[in-house]
């Protein structure tokens, strides 16, 4: 039994490096050009030039505090705007219709705007970022202020708590949280992808550097941006964990 | 010389007259209480009784202001001295699932209240509720969450907490139908014990008759559609009481058939 699942924790670990051999050998053994694609052997040394030159940090810098920037307007405008809209039947009728409307607009389609309105700068990368991020918990918070039970509000009502902020802090808010981290989770992911997306249009960050490595073919260097970009979402995704769990710690 | 003792007048904390409540659902009126005369003497034990769907629960709803009454006159006069006029202990417990126990008891304090309409600080907030556990007997358990807690506790939490606000009425919506039978009838003997203790008007509705009997001092029985009042019967029984007596027993059956009967003009057999 516990044999067993053990050699069942190694599958993982033997499906990554049975990648990372397939991957190796394809270039080496002439199969693919290795400017094509670089070995997983090549991105060490890759890894050490982006990091000696200072590029590295800088991309990653601007990079995450347009991640960060964008996610925080993006999660306050859609927990706002969802609070908003699922406390009040007429603020839900007025926003109907635009919702349906700008909703299906991708993030991508915001960027000669984007460009028009901030020019090619931060503000405008993290404008892109923030949109993406809106929708995602806008119908998140919506959804999960709408579906709160009545039992509770009738509750707060019975011990006085009859006003609507005093409704918002003490029942809805509370009861809505676990529905608002679902949508706050999948946007984490949604605001890395914005990420390049914005920063791809010349914005300086992880997806312009990436634009010039792949320029110059130096793609061992782009591979060593993708990586690194799973590596920060992994990151991200830990933390979010552990921040949700503490929150959440009233859930069996 | 022999003094003169004025007689004493009643005192009533709730004075309902003739209630009538409805309500309007797809176009189509709804009766669900009809002429109801309700008056509650201070520090008494009231158990409303009758079928489900009766507007047992509408009632103390009406009274603790959570719905809107079409007709009639309800006054609530409550003791002066009690913080808040009234509280309600739910069916379902209602804990909020994210608080703590003890800060599900302490929840109804964070609304500023009592005469002079100022909000505890948070340590007396916590003095009162933990006072208000100890009430019940679940000081131990302050810090569960309330997914740790069994049925019974559940209920004791909800009582505590309605404790806490030191309502003069009591409210209390079947509280314990939920439960099965050996816990319920442990929590109605700390109900009275807790009533004996704390002096409190309490109005209790349930759909038992035996445990209507065996904890109040008068029982109103509902019945018909719209519910109206059957019968009033005060339960002439010393406590404490043995479950299952004969006079309780004599007294539940009348009320049984004062609830199934078809409408009559309503008995009316207490003197408070």
């Amino acid at each position: 039994m516990t044999k067993r699942s053990f050699a069942h924790s190694l599958l993982p670990l033997i499906g990554l490096v049975a990648f990372l051999l397939v991957w190796e050998a394809v270039p080496r053994l002439g199969l693919a050009s290795r400017v094509l694609l670089p070995t997983p052997s090549d991105l060490p040394a890759a890894f050490m030039r982006e990091l000696s030159s200072g590029m590295w940090l800088k991309s990653v810098g601007l990079s995450l505090s347009h991640y960060t920037l964008g996610l925080l307007a993006g999660l306050g405008a859609g927990v706002g705007l969802g609070v908003l809209t699922g406390m009040s039947n007429v603020a839900e009728g007025l926003f109907a219709w635009v919702s349906r409307v700008l909703r299906p607009i991708p993030g991508l389609a915001w960027v000669p705007f984007a460009i028009i309105w901030f020019g090619v700068s931060q503000s405008g990368a993290v404008f892109i970022i923030a949109i993406g991020v809106f929708w995602i918990v806008y119908f998140a918070t919506h959804g999960a202020i709408r579906g709160v039970d009545r039992d509770f509000i009738e509750l707060a009502q019975a011990f006085g708590f009859t006003g609507p902020l005093e409704r918002l802090f003490k029942v809805l808010l509370p009861a809505a949280t676990p529905g608002i981290l679902v949508g706050l989770r999948t946007a984490l992911g949604q605001a890395w992808m914005a990420v390049v997306a914005a920063e791809l249009f010349g914005v300086t960050g992880l997806g312009s550097r990436m634009m010039q490595a792949s320029s110059l073919l130096a793609t061992d260097i782009v591979v060593v941006y993708m990586l690194t970009m799973a590596a920060l979402y992994g990151l991200m995704d830990a933390f979010f964990m552990a921040a949700q769990g503490r929150l959440l710690r009233w859930k069996p | 010389m022999e003094a003169v003792m004025k007689p004493k007048l009643p005192e009533y904390v709730i004075d309902i007259e003739g209630l009538a409540l409805s309500f309007d659902q797809d176009g189509r009126r709804t009766d669900v209480l009809r002429g109801l005369d309700l008056k509650v003497a201070a520090g008494e034990f009231v158990a409303v009784v009758g079928a489900s769907g009766v507007g047992k629960s509408t009632l103390l709803r009406v009274l603790m202001g959570l719905a809107p009454h079409s007709a009639g006159r309800v006054v609530v006069a409550p003791d002066p001295a009690a913080e808040r006029p009234m509280a309600l202990v739910f069916q379902d417990s209602r804990l909020l699932p994210w608080r703590r126990v003890v800060t599900n008891v302490s929840f109804g304090l964070e609304k500023a209240g009592g005469p002079e309409k100022t909000r505890l600080p948070a340590a007396a907030r916590r003095e009162r509720a933990m006072q208000a556990l100890g009430l019940v007997g679940l000081s131990d358990l302050a810090e569960r969450w309330p997914w740790q807690l069994s049925g019974g506790q559940r209920q004791r939490v909800a009582l505590a907490r309605a404790l806490a606000v030191r309502p003069s009425i009591l409210l209390m919506d079947e509280p314990f139908s939920a439960l099965d039978v050996a816990t319920r009838e442990g929590l109605q003997d700390e109900l009275l014990r807790v009533w004996r203790q704390t002096g409190k008007t309490i109005v209790f509705v349930t759909h038992d008759i035996d445990e209507a009997v065996y904890l109040a001092d008068r029982i109103v029985a509902l019945g018909g559609k719209p519910g109206e009042v059957r019968s009033v019967r005060a339960i002439d029984v010393a406590r404490p009481r043995r479950r299952g007596a004969l006079a309780l027993q004599d007294i539940a059956a009348k009320v049984k058939a004062d609830i199934t009967a078809d409408a009559a003009a309503p008995v009316e057999d207490y003197v408070i």
